[in-house]
């Protein structure tokens, strides 16, 4: 292969936010219900019915375009994008078109060769459709609207991604900002953030841009990733033999790592927006955007930077609890209530994080409560407990969240600072290891090492470590 | 009428409205819509510049709802309107993907 191409990507990212209702009706967007029972007229498309826009939809997406460097519209409204199919009960999508409500962002991203914008071309405001269910014993499909008017927030980049890792860069960041927010948890694996994939080839040194496809069903990292790199492999080899690519939408899939072309020719992608006449324009003056620029929270590079200053975290702890929200509340909570913020750090950094890849799971799983790390901090701080039996205790903490005071009282694990006990196993230990004792004496220092988990061993791991190497060293 | 509307653009019009029409209607059709373009461009001939664009016929804005479930579980009453139901679903002919 002679030619040189270079991958041209820009992503449509759908999340889900985190309102308690649907963005037309007062349903509840609760996951999970038995189907169809978080539904009304209005989000089933039943004739006569009307939307009522849901304020907290306007103030989520307003706070994303803030944290994404956007100018709010503010003047914005709805328009109704048209289709037919059976997730959509309207006929219709409520979306934004001609004035979305967040426009010219962009968000940063760290790459191998060092910092790169990525262009938000625009955000805007729509409804979810419902699910199809498709029957293994009929030839049906069975429709649930429990997500049907579910609110979205539709994230559209410039094309300036050129591979996987800047894609996944790029969601990373968004995730993370929206995390921040409390817009949304972002879930890609439940579908509460969903990436399509605009992609073209073009030869290095091109400016035009080549015809693009869009992949949807893109539900993780790693798929999303392998459509990109199967993707720019099928469009080049077109493009070698000769043939044109087709615009088109394609569906991923991701065991059998390959993707297939969408939609047949008889489905015209013409969509006939128009105003929607249902709602009224949204107009957001200066006081309101106010508001909700003075309630963002503190996002990830401000925290950052906080944790260094105020607290003296190290830059790469202080990167690792940032990383996820989870974490960062974690620390800050933890850190409230027992005031060592370097020990805070280090029980997440190390143990959790030892833990979390352990048993495989995400930090948003995470379910111990900062009060039981805390404490655990000050048992192990006064010197209640020992290191060791600290970190026993913490994986009962990260398993079960259990009361760190009452299981050591609970489990007689209290560390033994009785000097007397002390001298008694350690006068028993010596005597039962004249061996180790000779050793240690003729100058060989491991023999000490032995001697002391021995000790330890007779203690039942409860001892004070440096009172037992004192008490040997004496003894001897 | 200036506007005419070709048997092409009824058949795409028929996809997307998803809608048939029976020969003697189409001619009738075809009428009525060329004359409704005759109206847009009529409209069109008026001279708009210096005039916001009309977002919504009434001078009302920013009606809103507070974030609260207010909405408890009608499916019985949702599915009786269902021309077909199973399993607290509406049952529709197979979609293919």
């Amino acid at each position: 292969m002679s030619r040189q191409y270079e991958t041209v990507i820009g992503l449509e990212v759908h999340v889900e936010l985190a309102t308690k209702t649907k963005i037309f009706c007062a349903c509840s967007t609760a996951f999970g219900g038995a189907p169809n029972t978080h539904t009304c007229p209005v989000c089933t498309g039943m004739p006569g019915s009307l939307p009522v826009l849901n304020k907290q939809v306007v103030e989520y997406a307003a706070a994303v375009g803030l944290a994404t460097n956007c100018t709010i519209n503010q003047c914005c409204k709805f328009d109704r994008k048209n289709y037919f199919y059976p997730d959509n009960p309207q006929n219709y999508q409520i979306s934004q078109l001609y004035e979305p409500i967040c426009r010219d962002g962009y968000v940063e991203i760290e790459t191998p060769a060092g910092a790169k914008k990525i262009g938000i071309h625009e955000i805007h405001m729509e409804e979810d459709a419902g699910k199809l269910i498709h029957d293994e014993w009929e030839d049906c499909s069975l429709v649930d609207f429990n997500r049907s008017g579910v609110p979205l927030i539709e994230i559209v980049s410039e094309p300036d991604m050129r591979d996987a890792q800047e894609v996944i860069a790029y969601l990373d960041k968004l995730r993370l900002i929206i995390q921040y927010l409390g817009a949304s948890d972002c879930k890609l694996q439940e579908g509460s953030m969903r990436a399509d994939v605009n992609l073209s080839v073009r030869e290095v040194g091109s400016t035009t841009l080549g015809t693009r496809t869009e992949m949807k069903n893109l539900n993780s990292f790693k798929a999303i990733a392998r459509a990109i790199d199967g993707e720019r492999e099928r469009q080049i080899e077109l493009l070698e033999m000769g043939k044109a690519v087709v615009q088109e939408t394609r569906r991923w899939d991701d065991n059998k790592e390959a993707s297939h072309a969408m939609r047949s020719k008889e489905d015209a992608q013409d969509y006939r927006y128009f105003p929607e006449p249902d709602l009224v324009p949204i107009f957001i003056d200066d006081e309101w955007l106010a508001q909700i620029k003075a309630r963002q929270p503190e996002l990830r590079t401000e925290k950052l930077l906080r944790y260094k200053k105020e607290f003296d975290i190290p830059d790469y702890d202080a990167q690792i609890i940032t990383s996820t929200k989870k974490m960062a509340d974690l620390f800050e909570e933890t850190t409230a209530l027992c005031k060592k913020p370097k020990k805070v750090s280090n029980w997440l950094m190390v143990e959790t994080m030892r833990l979390l890849k352990e048993h495989e799971m995400e930090v948003e799983e995470l379910t111990f409560s900062p009060q039981n790390l805390a404490k655990l901090i000050d048992l192990t701080d006064e010197g209640t407990i020992n290191g060791s039996v600290a970190k026993e205790i913490f994986e009962k903490i990260f398993l079960e969240d259990i009361e760190p005071e009452r299981y050591v009282e609970e489990h007689g694990l209290r560390m033994v600072n009785d000097e007397g006990a002390l001298r008694e196993v350690v006068q028993r230990v010596i005597a039962e290891n004249p061996q180790s004792v000779a050793d240690y004496r003729g100058g060989k220092e491991k023999a000490m090492g032995y001697l002391v988990g021995q000790t330890m061993k007779a203690m039942k791991g409860k001892a004070n470590p440096a009172g037992v190497n004192r008490m040997l060293k004496e003894l001897l | 009428m200036a506007n005419v509307i070709t048997d092409e653009m009824m058949d795409y019009v028929g996809i997307l409205a998803k809608l048939e029409l029976p020969e003697e209607e189409r001619e009738q059709a075809k009428k009525d819509m060329g004359r409704m373009l005759d109206y847009i461009d009529l409209l069109n001939e008026l001279d708009t510049s210096g005039v916001e664009p009309m977002s919504h016929i009434f001078p009302v804005r920013n009606v809103f709802r507070e974030d609260v479930v207010r909405n408890e579980d009608e499916r019985e009453q949702m599915l009786a309107n269902a021309p077909a139901v199973k399993d607290g679903a509406y049952k529709v002919p197979k979609t293919v993907e």
